[in-house]
């Protein structure tokens, strides 16, 4: 890569940034490790027994969910296309109200380890659970190759590997780390992981916040003028406002990220980690500040980033918009910063792969194998072995899936994957907790409809053919204009859920009231703390 | 209700969560704690906060990006410096989720959680005995 001088430069420290990271790593495992000597039984693997306070788990979910897409992808759509980056992390944002107000606390009432339990509760199990497992397999899947794509283009900028092979090599080094996390650690080292990584990507974002701040004198429209001016538009319009399909697209994929969060397996599985739905409630309070002041933060970073760099040297970077927030830090406090900003930006992809692999496990082990195959009874022990196993083959998939889609635009992959969340999950989490009449039938239609149609939109969307900038670049098969199907498959999966139900003659609501009943009032609701 | 045993494949069976270890409250309990005045003052005031207050943060939010998509110029209106009516309006989103949060949290401590113990207890401590 030789068009850029400075971003060449930039990577000047490859044996320092290896350094930083090769620290963070030490600590995390020592504390993984510390974990181990506990994670023997499934409630142990999947939840680290519940025993988390709210605080731990609320830092820990901000974690999970402040991935490289809002780090390294909001910053660069933010220093590239100015205001229209923005409204990305607002509506990541404005999510957390649904999780908080409508399914956090009746979800951690009702449920143990996976999203498929509150399901499975008032309606027929085995189909149920297949059709949650499933969905949760394709969310964690999309989810998993998004933050395995942002590895490579990191390791492009920060190990200066700019061949396709190197980066191969170490997408598969950063794959074996996390699943060796997962196998050791089970949850409650994941979550020890989660907990550091947070705390490092605040810290580091903070740092920087205040010292682009400094730079421009403490004069936050100063550095927006600057910005502005550097190519990041004060004006919404840059990127969606286009054509009058961009701005559909906008509509879209804003509905996709409100809906998606309180419907993404990794982050409703964290509110298993507690002991009561008041910690459930406590978890999100502190997920809400950290990621909100999180999100400020990567306003001033964006247009910071666009006003110190340039929007068109970042462009133009190695690792492109990915990487404004990396060459922000260089332009700050050099090699150091750099190093130090890119291995947290790396430990926060390991950190959410880990998160990732361990739901995805589990909805597998436990849905899948120990109550589909086995009917709730599985050989003893076995369920923590094929949990294992199964964190060994998505490792291996998300491995394969990352170096395939190594270049992918970060931010975009994920926003599929809420929208998939969005129209596979969330409906049925909704119904089941408030609606009395809804059924297996409503709920199998509304997951399998909802995923069906959201895959195939994308599928024919200019996101995937068609377009110099889509994943398939020299061949044309799209019909669907928008490159988010949030607008159309979750109102379908909605509908679908509502025409399956009143379909179908199963009436579920003696089960239907008893849920209700456990879901307002935590009666019987499992302590796992308490019970060993 | 039949016990969960004897109907494998229909709600609960098998599963850990409604499987129903021994010392929780039967099926018919719940059907009662449901029709109480308790847990339906509990449910309605559950139901009456938020229910308008996700429909009016949704609403404001819609209203946000309907206006970025289609009003751009708008938004793009300098109110003073740099500082643009979408920049004011998308920092009002952050204001609106962290005042419901803040409110919602403190509703929940005074109004919700001691209706919610209160029912937990009395049903816990006759007879169910956890």
């Amino acid at each position: 890569m030789t068009f850029v001088p400075m971003a060449a430069e930039a990577t000047g420290s490859p044996a320092l940034n290896i350094a930083i990271f090769s620290a963070f790593v030490g600590v995390t495992l020592f504390f993984v490790i510390r974990a181990s000597r506990t994670n023997t039984n499934a409630a142990q693997m999947y939840t680290g027994g519940a025993a988390f306070s709210g605080r731990q788990n609320g830092i820990a979910i901000s974690g999970d969910y402040l991935s490289a897409a809002s780090f390294l992808g909001i910053a660069g759509a933010i220093a590239i296309y100015g205001y229209d980056g923005f409204l990305y992390s607002i509506g990541f944002l404005v999510a957390w109200l649904v999780a908080l107000l409508l399914v956090a606390e009746l979800l951690r009432n009702t449920g143990r380890f996976t999203m498929a339990d509150v399901l499975a509760f008032r309606m027929q199990e085995r189909p149920v659970r297949m059709a949650a497992a499933t969905s949760t397999l394709a969310v964690s899947f999309f989810y998993l190759l998004a933050q395995m794509a942002g590895a490579g283009g990191l390791v492009a900028l920060l190990l200066n590997i700019t061949n396709s092979t190197g980066q191969a090599v170490v997408i598969a080094i950063v794959g074996a780390l996390m699943v060796a996390y997962v196998l050791i650690g089970g949850m409650k080292g994941t979550t020890y992981v989660q907990i550091i990584k947070a705390a490092l990507l605040i810290a580091g974002a903070s740092l920087m916040t205040v010292w682009v701040l400094a730079r421009s004198g403490f004069d936050f429209s100063g550095l927006l003028a600057d910005g502005a001016a550097a190519g990041a538009s004060l004006e919404p319009g840059k990127q969606y406002g286009l054509t009058g399909t961009t701005k559909l697209d906008f509509v879209s994929l804003s509905i996709a990220l409100v809906l998606g969060t309180a419907g993404l397996p990794h982050i409703l599985m964290r509110f298993y980690t507690v002991p009561t739905s008041t910690e459930a409630r406590r978890s999100v309070v502190w997920a809400i500040w950290l990621i909100g002041l999180f999100y400020l933060l990567t306003l001033v970073l964006g247009y910071g980033a666009a006003a110190l760099v340039g929007s068109e040297t970042i462009l133009a970077s190695p690792g492109g918009a990915n990487s404004a927030a990396p060459l922000l830090a260089y332009e700050l406090g050099g090699t150091v910063l750099l190093g130090v900003i890119s291995a947290v930006a790396f430990a926060t992809i390991l950190a959410v792969v880990a998160g990732l692999t361990i739901t995805a496990s589990a909805s597998f082990a436990h849905d899948i194998y120990a109550n589909v195959i086995h009917r709730g009874n599985p050989p003893e022990g076995a369920e923590v072995k094929v949990a294992r196993r199964a964190a060994v083959a998505i490792g291996a998939v998300a491995i394969a899936g990352g170096i395939a889609a190594n270049g992918q635009n970060i931010a975009f992959l994920v926003a599929l994957a809420f929208a998939v969340a969005a129209s596979a999950n969330l409906p049925t989490i909704l119904y089941s907790l408030f609606w009395k009449r809804f059924n297996t039938r409503g709920c199998l239609w509304s997951i399998y409809g909802g995923l069906t149609i959201c895959l195939v939109l994308i599928f024919f969307s200019p996101a995937v053919s068609g377009t110099e900038t889509s994943m398939f670049a020299g061949a044309d098969w799209s019909w669907f204009p928008l490159r988010n199907p949030g607008l159309i498959s979750i109102p379908a999966s909605f509908l679908l859920g509502w025409l399956g139900t009143i379909t179908s003659k199963e009436h579920l609501e003696a089960k239907a009231s008893e849920m209700e009943v456990r879901s307002l009032t935590g009666l019987g609701a499992h302590r796992e703390v308490a019970e060993h | 209700m039949s016990s969960p045993s004897d109907r494998p494949d229909t709600p609960g069976g098998g599963s850990p969560t409604p499987g129903a270890p021994s010392g929780q409250p039967s099926a018919d309990v719940y059907t009662e704690i449901l029709a109480s005045k308790e847990f339906q003052e509990l449910r309605s005031r559950y139901r009456r906060f938020v229910f308008p207050v996700t429909g009016g943060a949704l609403a404001f939010y819609f209203t946000y990006v309907l206006l970025a998509a289609y009003s751009p110029g708008f938004m793009g209106e300098v109110i003073t410096g740099s500082i643009t009516v979408g920049l004011v309006f998308g920092l009002l989103q952050f204001v609106m989720v962290f005042a419901i949060t803040t409110f919602y949290v403190r509703f929940a401590r005074t109004v919700l959680d001691p209706a919610a113990a209160q029912i937990r207890d009395h049903h816990e401590r006759s007879g169910a005995g956890a």
